[in-house]
């Protein structure tokens, strides 16, 4: 990659619009998302960076009564044109979500269910892709005893890495994680943000969290969103010392939210 | 005074309600006791594995056996699958307002109310009649009747066509337990939608479509109506070889033994016996069911 293109946006979001029925949930959202860092949508309950993060890999589609006007471009691509294929964009654009969610199957099904339906069933090759899938997720030296062994069996923290690594599996350059953190406990989440920040020198990683401490720990840049409007957004060390706007301080410094 | 009263109405309440509750264990009881006692010395090893002799006085219930297996297997062939893909389309591809949607879940319900008599009827108007009769003037060019008269095949899918909305309504119930989640951490990863179904839906949703299969059979081998006119034989003593061919069933068996029989005294103990016979298999497929059913909400707790 040259130079040129490390500082050209991963994605940008022109006026997004969305609508639950009648409800208006995103009200014209511009927002720019660098490569290779790590974006946090910060805001209270209801505010709309859940919604924002899902209009990202179009997950949004499958609810029904949605509409959406503007424009959300990934390398330079409307996503929402009718030429996208939404199944080639989710696997270009991963998601972990915020309970973790692995299939009743065994570790080793789990990670290799991208790549299966994909179309690789070379077991050397599915092989290959689990074990760095589950490296890179870094939660490969716990498990490469037990492959076979259900993911039910596997601790909170335990599942929620792998998520990642099944998410890593189909090779993605987006990672959108909704609260990845928010079902374990301290230590797990330790792990996970360890992660995160491992991550993104391969990724461009969008979260969403509320947690405050979190998004400071992780996040080069934070946006701030609030009754469907993004109020603020820049980046992360700044924002949290000297926020410019009055209701991300007060959110920020805990008076709402 | 208005207290004793109180207690008094209180008191018969329960007496009623207890009563109600006892003559349902004690009609169970006294069907139950009366078949047993009734048909435990003719059901022997023997019993279950002869074939009818003398005028069906004597001998045997195989035929009847191997005939009601066939009936509910092939049944289950062609109405699982239906009733499965029917449920698929209903829980996963279908809006909750559709049209179609509405009209097809109407259709189930009025399905599973028409009495079974009716079923027999439309088997033989549609099933021997009509596609019968259309497939031996296409294949056989007027060589007689071949598929043109009751078989098995007719009263299989008759049969398969009463038990579809049991199929239907388990299954559908099985997808929807399958946690929205699981869906849609398939679909983040790239997975088509049919994908989704068939790697994950279908697979969560095995026992329910089991059950269905099972609760299809239980009510299927209970019904002689639909069978009548559809294939059922009086008497066969050899057991079918082919799809075109006539068999015999427990239910019918029991049937025409209490209200055809050259005599009907001298077969009460067979027929007891046949009762007992369909009743115990009833049981087993209804209780597999329950099993099964019993797994999966312990493999969704975990």
């Amino acid at each position: 990659m040259t130079t040129a293109t490390n500082h050209r946006n991963k994605i940008t979001s022109r006026n997004l619009n969305l609508w639950y029925g009648q409800k208006h949930a995103l009200r014209n959202i511009s927002l720019d998302i660098a490569p290779h860092q790590v974006t946090a949508l910060i805001g209270p309950s209801g505010c709309g960076k859940s919604t924002f993060l899902r209009s990202l890999n179009r997950m949004n589609d499958l609810i029904d009564n949605v509409r959406i006007e503007g424009d959300v471009l990934i390398d330079d691509v409307d996503i929402y044109d009718k030429s996208v294929d939404v199944v080639e964009l989710r696997k270009r654009v991963g998601m972990i979500f915020q309970k973790s969610n692995p299939f009743p199957k065994s570790i080793f099904d789990n990670v290799a269910y991208g790549p299966r339906i994909n179309g690789v069933h070379d077991r050397a090759q599915l092989e290959e892709v689990v074990e760095t899938s589950l490296k890179r997720a870094a939660i490969w030296d716990e498990v490469k005893d037990d492959l076979k062994k259900s993911a039910l069996a596997l601790s909170g923290g335990q599942q929620q890495r792998l998520c990642i690594a099944r998410a890593l599996a189909v090779d993605p350059k987006v990672l959108l994680m909704d609260e990845p953190a928010s079902a374990l406990d301290p230590l797990a989440t330790a792990k996970i943000e360890e992660l995160i920040y491992e991550l993104k020198s391969n990724y461009t990683i969008v979260i969403v969290t509320h947690n405050m401490q979190q998004a400071a720990r992780v996040s080069d840049v934070t946006a701030f969103f609030y009754l469907g409007e993004l109020i603020e957004v820049g980046e992360t060390k700044r924002m949290f010392v000297s926020p410019m706007k009055k209701q991300t301080e007060e959110y920020i410094t805990g008076r709402f939210g | 005074m208005k207290r004793t009263r109180t207690a008094l109405l209180g008191t018969s309440v329960v007496t009623l309600t207890g009563l109600a509750a006892f003559m349902i264990i004690a009609v169970v009881i006294l069907v139950m006791g009366t078949i047993i006692i009734g048909g435990k010395d003719v059901l022997t090893w023997e019993f279950l594995t002869a074939a009818p002799t003398e005028g069906m006085t004597e001998g045997g219930i195989f035929p009847a056996i191997v005939g009601t297996a066939l009936l509910v297997m092939i049944m289950s062939l062609a109405g699982v699958p239906v009733g499965t893909i029917t449920a698929i389309y209903l829980s996963e591809y279908a809006s909750t307002r559709s049209r179609l949607a509405r009209a097809i879940r109407f259709a189930v319900n009025t399905l599973a109310g028409v009495p079974a008599i009716v079923f027999g009827l439309f088997g033989l108007g549609f099933f021997v009649q009509f596609v019968g009769g259309g497939m031996d003037s296409l294949l056989g060019g007027g060589a007689g009747l071949k598929w043109a008269q009751p078989n098995l095949l007719w009263a299989s899918l008759t049969m398969a066509l009463l038990t579809l909305p049991v199929v239907i309504v388990s299954v559908e119930e099985a997808i929807k337990t399958v946690p929205q989640d699981m869906r849609a951490a398939s679909l983040a990863l790239g997975a088509t939608k049919w994908q989704t179904i068939w790697k994950i839906v279908l697979p969560n949703s095995l026992t329910g479509i089991l059950t269905g299969g099972i609760l299809a059979v239980s009510r299927g081998a209970g019904e002689v109506a639909p069978i009548l006119f559809t294939g059922a034989a009086y008497f066969l003593p050899h057991i079918p070889t082919g799809l075109s061919d006539q068999f015999m069933e427990l239910g019918y068996h029991v049937y025409i033994m209490s209200t055809q029989s050259t005599n009907v005294d001298a077969t009460r103990g067979i027929q007891y016996a046949t009762t007992l016979v369909l009743l115990l298999l009833t049981f087993l497929l209804n209780f597999s069911a329950i099993f099964l059913r019993s797994r999966v909400r312990a493999r969704q707790i975990t």
